[in-house]
């Protein structure tokens, strides 16, 4: 059986068809869609290489059913940039060496913006430290990725109070 | 991953009927359902989603202090609603102490409270496993067993429950509501985990088809708000399962225990409520002295299944510093490092 599913994929409005309802939605993301900035690591909720946005909120795609997320708003590593202005997020990450090998790094850069949008941490690094733990970084680059998160957390904090 | 047919029923009554086929089992966030199934240790012929269940995403105050929470509400959500937080402080940092904050943004009440008790073998299919396959023996009993039982066990199962949730939940004698085939009908939400007998080890209470559609915690649960906590002892500081934990509350009042309610977590294949050791706290003054012989009444019937028994004095030490937690008072902020041993500081106290 066939099952027709919509989800809104960086903005844009996707209609796909599931053949095999046993797809998650990292495979969905990155066999089906070819949006391959999304990273597979351990494909059990264990490392948070495939962290996205889902209605606004960071959860772990390689534990989510595809089908079961119909008519959902998807905000993947490849929808953060407009054009060669990078998120505010990226950009700290860069700025702070917040990666070696990059391959947990769209997975961080994700899970930070969730982390932000909670807005449960402030600027206590402990708290930061601990509401990054599922994302796990083999490189062993979090001295960086915590900065890069405060630092990201404190630009943006800083934007909203200027526009306020 | 086995191959199976998916169905998203429109109402509780349809999910019931659904789930009643064997073979069938119920899909929520699926964080831990599709984990077991990508690993093969199980293999339903059916899910049923309920993810799109209404009315069962609502945290309701009820008249008299109690509170009814539904099945599909998220963990992190729940730790974040500032009533419910504020009246049950140990479950929402127990809450916060499980999993990742991206498997709490998914996870539901009702999975997290039927997550399957469970252990390395039981996820390898190539393991003999009493509890995936009735009869074929338990592999842990003679393998890599450190992590085990050390209370209410049997030759039959040596695993544990490994829910931080559950465990501040049974202290507080909260109660799962449950719609089945033959109607609604409610337990003690300790009695959702049995233990096993000397040949089986049943996966819950729950007959086939009935789901979880409520949990609720008595309005008595809200009294002990002000000494609430819950520890977890870990292999890392965080985003790791419990090796031992313990949920305590108190009531205190003029230098004295009116009241004390204990369980320990990943000790057993349900939350261990510590009865005798309640019972010895009646009328003490908070001490340390008088917190390990609660300690050491806990855990009277505590014995290695294999290669455990570290555990019983963990444990021991685990009961002893939470009850001291308590009674210093529950925090005024969630700690940084929710339930962990390594907070610097506890900050001030609440509800005093
Ligand atoms: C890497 C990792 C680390 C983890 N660490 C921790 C930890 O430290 N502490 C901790 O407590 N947990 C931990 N967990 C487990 C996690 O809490 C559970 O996976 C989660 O709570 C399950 O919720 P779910 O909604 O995803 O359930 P699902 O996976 O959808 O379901 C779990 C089970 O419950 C059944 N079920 C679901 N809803 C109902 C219902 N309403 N009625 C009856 N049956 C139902 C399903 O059929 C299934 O058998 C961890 C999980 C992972 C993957
Ligand atoms: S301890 Fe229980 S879950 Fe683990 S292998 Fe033995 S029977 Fe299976
Ligand atoms: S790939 Fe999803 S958590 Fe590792
Ligand atoms: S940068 Fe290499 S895994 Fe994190």
């Amino acid at each position: 059986m066939t099952l027709s599913i919509s989800l809104t994929v960086n903005g844009v409005r996707t209609d796909v068809a599931i053949d095999d309802p046993r797809v998650t939605l990292l495979d969905l993301l990155r066999e089906r869609l070819h949006l391959t900035g999304t990273k597979k690591g351990c494909d059990r909720g264990q490392c948070g290489a495939c962290t996205v946005l889902v209605d606004g909120r960071r959860i772990n795609s390689c534990l989510a059913l595809a089908v079961s997320h119909d008519g959902a708003e998807v905000l993947t590593i490849e929808g953060l940039a407009s054009g060669d202005r990078l998120h505010p997020v990226q950009a700290a990450f860069i700025d702070n060496d917040g990666f070696q090998c990059g391959f947990c790094t769209p997975g961080q850069i994700m899970s930070a913006i969730g982390l932000i949008a909670e807005a449960e941490t402030g600027d206590d690094p402990e708290r930061i430290r601990e509401a990054m733990s599922g994302n796990l970084c083999r490189c062993g680059a979090h001295v960086g990725i915590i900065e890069a998160v405060l630092d990201a957390r404190n630009r943006l904090a800083e934007d909203e109070r200027r526009t306020a | 991953m086995n191959q199976f047919e998916y169905l998203r029923p429109a109402s509780v009554a349809e999910a019931v009927a659904a789930a009643s086929e064997p073979g069938a089992a119920f899909l929520a966030a699926g964080t831990n359902l599709l984990d077991l199934m990508k690993l093969g240790a199980l293999r339903p012929s059916r899910l049923v989603d309920v993810t799109r269940l209404p009315e069962l995403s609502n945290v309701e105050q009820l008249d008299g202090g109690g509170f009814r929470i539904g099945a599909l509400v998220r963990n992190a959500d729940l730790a974040r609603e500032p009533a419910f937080a504020a009246a049950f402080p140990s479950v929402a940092e127990a809450l916060l102490s499980g999993a990742s904050a991206q498997l709490r943004n998914a996870a539901s009440v009702g999975g997290n409270l039927m997550q399957h008790t469970r252990c390395a073998y039981f996820q390898d299919p190539a393991s003999a496993c009493n509890r995936r396959d009735p009869g074929t023996g338990c592999d842990a009993l003679t393998g890599e067993n450190r992590s085990h039982a050390v209370l209410g066990w049997s030759n039959a199962c040596i695993a544990t429950h490994p829910s931080d949730f559950s465990v501040p939940l049974v202290a507080l004698d909260a109660v799962v509501e449950i719609a089945g085939p033959d109607g609604r009908r409610e337990m003690a939400l300790e009695d959702l985990y049995p233990l096993p007998d000397a040949h089986r080890a049943p996966e819950s209470g729950l007959r086939p088809g009935e789901m979880v559609v409520s949990l609720r915690l008595p309005p008595e649960a809200a009294s002990f708000r002000a000494h609430a906590r819950y520890l977890k002892l870990r292999e890392r500081t965080s985003f790791a399962f419990a090796l031992v934990s313990a949920a305590a509350a108190l009531r205190i009042e003029d230098g004295r225990i009116l009241q004390a309610r204990l369980a320990l977590g990943a000790v057993a294949a349900r939350p261990w409520r510590a009865r005798a050791a309640e019972a010895l706290l009646f009328g003490a003054v908070p001490s340390a002295e008088n917190f390990g012989r609660a300690a050491d009444a806990a855990l009277a019937d505590a014995r290695p299944s294999g290669d455990n028994g570290f555990k019983i004095e963990l444990a021991r030490r685990v009961i002893k510093r939470v009850l001291l937690l308590a009674a210093d008072g529950t925090p005024e902020r969630m700690p940084a490092l929710p339930a962990s041993a390594f907070n610097l500081e506890n900050g001030a106290v609440a509800h005093v």
